[in-house]
């Protein structure tokens, strides 16, 4: 368990050492919910009844942004193969490893996003309830895409790969995220929504680190 | 005490040993030597569990590594081309992660004296990034004194490295051996150290 | 001679699979064949026109079929790469491998018949119908199997990252689907299902039938010819793929 803190603490440490890729995520997904209303046209109604499944998409593919990067840096410099020899199992530090992903990415996303639904007119209790899907739906996109990162690293054009193999996998995750939002928008219980995002988040917590491990294992052989 | 029996390795069609044999006693170490593409890495990794044999077995204390698993990594220390240092932290964090990973305590004070040995004391608190090719070396090194292992791998630890640091490390291999430690370990150069095995491949 | 050894053992079911599969071949073609025409005629001749849907409907005799053949075979194909994973048996991979284009094109076929069928229908060649969607999700699922086995020059680590990601998407399709289709629901989008035609005679569900029976045979056949070329393409270093009659004259 001390080796998962201290693999957590370290890729903190590494985050905020280059700040910029932490950064460059955050402003993409500033800047893609910002390019629709200039795509769409800058009609209110309009807008809010989007507005959900913008911010979703656009958390999704900040998400992509940095995902080939969570494995690669660590392959390359032999830190990997030093995990796979740690006395720890390393499922245990690949969980701590995509925890980080998650603290790094996820979170920022997760507290900037009111923010940018409030240029989209939602209500107080709209915002709320993205906050809160947000949270459940940021650490499934980090869990499944540290399978696809896994399964791409070192091969020929992995970034590209990458996405074609993760986006088909993010369907759920966006359809009850941004459904939750919308429900609420519409006037409804985003419950359902929400306890689905949970269950998702509760499978792929069990299973993701696991096919990370093994794919990460078949890269490292 | 490390025995391999029967090692074969594949690598992309290509075979490249089979039926090798070997056995290591606490207190020895094995020079393993070839030429370039001869499966000295692969040997390596294959010993370390890193990797699994295409045909053979390697045993520790007479059990299979396969079964033994993080027990046997207990006792491993493996050193590979890539240092599994990271350029955008210092020395001192590198070392401490090092041995947190590894399960082992390391105090302040240790990992400074394991620094310093190594001529890095002044530099510990300087970034990675900013060190020579040969200093970043002796980071990597540094967790040798650092960690209390039976067992090391070391893949060309001599690389890069001048002649002061040269035998630093030769005196750390004959210390750990001459602890009732083994040791492996690949390189071009001949390496001034007693009694030592040797394995062509 | 030790490498010629490890290959005999270790390699032992790709060469036996290989005459096997070349032996079968024929039959699944001539089985396929068959199926074919009788599927077609009664799809033509002996279906009645439907009374709503007028002659356009008989695109459901290809389009359902392939749709279900396009789900089955991942289910087939990640059930070869469970036991790949399991079992480290290198015949499992290449049977992955060669399922995965065969899948990949029922998926297209559907929803290319999907949209012949829609444009009358609906009155777009594209809706976005729980059912088309999730065809469209698992046909990014094939192409992406198809393009991490290819970007993976081992191969081994292909079969293996290949039986991973397939493993993964098994378990994904039926989440994606039924989310897709609660999606569908709550946006009430177009929900007309070619199976709920309330004049379901009893020789379109027959010719239906024997179609899925003709598109079976075909995807035997075809997987089972794939298989081989994969299996010489690997092997071809050995031994008994050198010894082979068809490698012997080719070389000439």
């Amino acid at each position: 368990m001390k080796a998962v803190i201290a693999i957590i603490r370290r890729d903190l440490l590494l985050a905020m050492r280059r700040k910029s890729e932490v950064l460059t995520a955050l402003f993409f997904f500033i800047i893609v919910t910002s390019l629709f209303p200039l795509g769409i046209g800058p009609e209110p109604a309009l807008l809010k009844k989007i507005a959900p499944g913008i911010l979703w998409v656009a958390a999704l593919l900040a998400t992509m942004l940095g995902l080939s990067r969570l494995f690669a840096p660590d392959h390359a410099d032999g830190t990997l193969e030093q995990m796979a020899l740690s006395p720890t199992p390393l499922g245990l530090l690949i969980a701590g490893k995509i925890t980080a992903h998650w603290l790094t990415t996820g979170l920022p996303l997760v507290l900037l996003a009111p923010v940018l639904g409030i240029q989209f007119d939602l209500d107080t209790e709209a915002l709320g309830i993205l906050v809160l899907a947000l949270l459940l739906g940021t650490p499934l996109l980090s869990l499944i895409g540290a399978i696809g990162a896994a399964l791409t690293l070192g091969v020929r054009g992995g970034g590209v790969l990458l996405s074609l193999l993760v986006l088909p996998l993010y369907v759920p995750t966006l359809i009850f995220g941004a459904g939750a939002v919308e429900m609420v928008v519409s006037g409804l219980s985003a419950a359902g929504h929400l306890s689905l995002l949970a269950a998702l988040l509760a499978v792929a917590v069990f299973f993701a680190p696991w096919a990370t491990t093994a794919a990460l294992r078949i890269a490292l052989e | 005490m490390l025995t391999a029996t029967a090692l074969s390795c594949v690598r992309g069609e290509r075979l490249l040993f089979a039926g090798l044999d070997l056995a290591l006693k606490p207190g020895e170490w094995l020079h393993v030597q070839g030429e370039n593409g001869a499966g000295k890495t692969s040997l390596l990794r294959i010993l370390a569990g890193l990797s699994p044999p295409a045909a053979g077995e390697v045993r520790w204390q007479g059990e299979p590594i396969r079964t033994l698993a993080e027990e046997y990594r207990r006792h491993l220390l493996f050193l590979g081309h890539h240092g599994a240092v990271k350029e955008e932290l210092t020395p001192l964090e590198n070392l401490s992660f090092a041995a947190e990973l590894d399960g082992a305590a390391l105090s302040e004070a240790e990992a400074l004296a394991a620094l310093s040995r190594f001529g890095l004391r002044g530099r510990e608190d300087l970034a990675v990034r900013f060190l020579s090719a040969g200093q970043k070396r002796r980071v990597l090194l540094a967790r040798l004194a650092v960690r209390k292992a039976t067992l090391w791998i070391l893949d060309e630890p001599f690389t890069a490295l001048d002649v002061k640091a040269v035998e630093l490390l030769s005196n750390l291999i004959v210390e750990h051996v001459r602890g009732g430690g083994i040791c492996i370990l690949t390189s071009h150069q001949s390496i001034p150290l007693p009694n030592g095995k040797v394995l062509k491949i | 001679m030790s490498n010629r050894l490890i290959n005999w053992f270790k390699f032992a079911s790709p060469q036996s699979f290989y005459p096997l599969a070349g032996k079968m071949i024929p039959w699944f073609w001539a089985l396929a064949a068959i199926f074919l025409i009788v599927g077609l005629y009664i799809s033509f001749f002996v279906a009645p026109t439907d009374a709503t849907q007028g002659e356009g409907y008989r695109v459901i005799f290809v389009h359902v079929p392939a749709a279900w053949m396009s789900m089955f075979l991942y289910c087939v194909m990640a059930g070869w790469a469970g036991i790949g994973l399991a079992l480290n048996t290198r015949l499992s991979g290449m049977m992955a491998q060669a399922i995965a284009p065969t899948g990949a094109l029922m998926a297209f076929l559907s929803l290319w018949t999907g949209a012949f069928w829609g444009k009358p229908m609906w009155g777009a060649w594209w809706v976005w119908d729980a059912r088309l969607t999730s065809a469209l999700i698992l046909f990014f699922l094939y192409i992406g199997f198809i393009a991490l086995q290819a970007a993976i020059d081992d191969a081994r680590r292909a079969d293996k990252a290949g039986a991973i990601l397939a493993l993964v998407g098994v378990v994904n399709v039926p989440i994606i689907y039924f989310s897709v289709k609660w999606w569908n629901t709550l946006h009430q989008g177009a929900s007309v299902s070619i199976m709920k035609s309330p004049t379901m005679a009893t020789t379109m569900l027959w010719g239906m039938l024997i179609m899925a029976l003709a598109f079976w045979m075909y995807s035997i056949a075809v997987i089972l010819t794939r298989v081989r070329a994969i299996i010489l393409e690997r092997e071809a270093h050995t031994e008994w793929v050198k010894a082979l009659p068809e490698v012997r004259g080719e070389s000439r």
